[in-house]
């Protein structure tokens, strides 16, 4: 498995940096640990119109789906996506060299699409088969490839350099692979959206409303859970490799009496630092 | 044509923020009791997690008040429950970042209390979402000498299952939650950015006030409901 991994490693880094290195040169958006939104106010331009877009059309027929429909059917639909997406997981995760988790992946879709009935009930979870949402962003992640510039794509929404080649394989390869006709296959995939967008409704209302401000709440939250992701394909060896991100800061004064302290010490010495 | 395909990742994206939001707060509830009875021997941090999760989720399932959100009821159980085992003075610090070196003792207090307030508005969205969880403590990698860890969990019940891990400290003999981190986004770090930006536009007394005005919008929403 390790002969493995190195030969990905290798192979992978080229290729990431083929993948990633036009676009950012295009973009020129050069994303440091200390400052990966080189692309802020562009970005903050389509994070808006996503929202719009999301108000006036996604969320309003999210809600009605939730109206119309039975909570079986909507589990029924979600399972049936999800399934689909298991299969590019299994391949994912074999990419990553993670072969045992590949093979429970595979596991899992081969139950729930037989006794689960194509996908529409999920009996792999009860016996302990959990999903793993790996996808081609991870896996690059996992070969090496750092994350790059953060993007919010039209429409889209959050992403980086690196994780933009999920659109790529994703619109290959999705539910309407197994449908024929540009009609069914937009249906299927308008399903598929307005599935997922109803399985969070609860949860964007409290984003709305603890988020001082939604774009850097978001943009900072999807950049630490890819990493996070990331990370857990990888040993803890190669982690600590490439751990280049500062920790987040909590070296500040601790009780009220030691940041009294430091406070006086600090207004002594402040100026350089109030330059600064 | 594959717009909706764009959705969907959208939606899953700020979803897996949303839902972080909502577990941040969940889990900052969760973060309870033991220390505040009784000077007991030093637990294992897991179980230290373990006791404070399940005297919350016990008392949140019991209450239907709570359940449906009276923000009086549940600021009630974050202070008693919560709030003595949470070095909330070093999440504040954090969350506020170098800044908070030159704010004024009274300007600490009160960016205290708006954060706390803040996030018990979020935890008052969260509480009508706690039901069967099923709360599973994943292997521990710290030592037992070691004074600065993380507990790691992952919540399971209906749909996906949540990452939710705790950053902890050992002040003497108990240990004291010091950040919350829910599908691999720390929540101090999560605001850290929004708040320096509001400190570099109009001071510590902005960040407070943007923070005090964003507390009176949710109590407006939370009493139209």
């Amino acid at each position: 498995m390790s002969l493995m991994q190195t030969f990905l490693g290798r192979r992978s880094r080229a290729l990431a940096c083929a993948v990633s290195l036009p676009v950012v040169l295009a973009l020129s958006g050069c994303a440091t640990a200390h400052s990966p939104d080189p692309l802020e106010s562009w970005n903050r331009g389509v994070f808006s119109f996503n929202e719009t877009v999301d108000v006036h059309v996604l969320k309003p027929v999210a809600e009605g789906y939730v109206k119309v429909t039975p909570q079986p059917v909507r589990t029924g639909v979600r399972n049936f996506f999800g399934n689909i997406g298991d299969v590019w997981s299994s391949v994912n995760l074999f990419l990553q060299g993670r072969l045992k988790e590949g093979a429970a992946s595979t596991m899992r879709v081969a139950v729930n699409s037989t006794l689960g009935l194509g996908g529409l009930i999920d009996l792999a979870t009860p016996m302990r088969l959990d999903r793993f949402n790996e996808d081609l962003g991870q896996t690059l992640g996992v070969w090496g490839a750092p994350s790059g510039a953060y993007i919010v794509w039209p429409l889209m929404g959050p992403s980086s350099v690196r994780d933009s080649a999920n659109f790529v394989t994703s619109m290959t390869f999705s539910a309407t692979t197994l449908i024929d006709g540009a009609r069914e296959d937009n249906l299927a995939r308008l399903l598929n959206v307005v599935s997922t967008r109803a399985a969070y409704l609860s949860a964007t209302d409290l984003l709305d409303s603890v988020a001082l401000d939604k774009y850097a709440f978001t943009r900072d939250a999807y950049l630490q859970r890819r990493q996070s992701l990331i990370d857990q394909g990888r040993t803890p060896a190669e982690v600590e490799e490439e751990e280049e991100a500062p920790e987040p800061r909590y070296d500040l004064p601790e009780t009220e009496e030691e940041a009294a302290a430091a406070a006086e010490a600090a207004s002594a010495a402040s100026a350089p630092e109030a330059a600064r | 044509m594959s717009h909706s395909r764009r959705f969907f990742v959208r939606v899953v994206s700020s979803a897996l923020v949303a839902v972080s939001a909502l577990g941040a707060t969940q889990a900052g509830a969760q973060t309870a009791p033991a220390q505040a009875t009784a000077p007991v021997p030093a637990q294992t941090p897991e179980a230290f997690i373990q006791s404070i999760t399940n005297e919350v989720m016990a008392t949140v399932k019991s209450d239907k008040a709570i359940q449906s959100g009276d923000l009086r009821k549940i600021t009630a159980v974050v202070d008693a429950k919560i709030m003595p085992n949470v070095n909330f003075v070093r999440m504040t610090a954090a969350a506020v970042g170098p800044a908070w070196r030159r704010a004024t003792p009274d300007q600490r207090l009160r960016l205290q209390n708006e954060f706390k307030t803040l996030l018990v508005h979020t935890y008052a969205g969260a509480a009508s979402q706690v039901k069967d969880q099923v709360i599973e403590y994943l292997p521990s990698r710290a030592r037992a000498t070691d004074t600065d860890v993380v507990v790691r969990t992952v919540v399971k019940g209906k749909g996906d299952p949540i990452q939710l891990n705790y950053r902890l400290e050992k002040a003497g003999n108990a240990w004291k939650v010091y950040d919350v981190n829910v599908l691999g986004a720390w929540l101090v770090q999560t605001h850290q950015s929004s708040f320096a930006q509001e400190i570099n536009a109009s001071g510590i007394d902005g960040l407070i006030s943007k923070l005090a005005e964003r507390n009176r919008q949710l109590v407006a929403k939370n009493a139209a409901n």
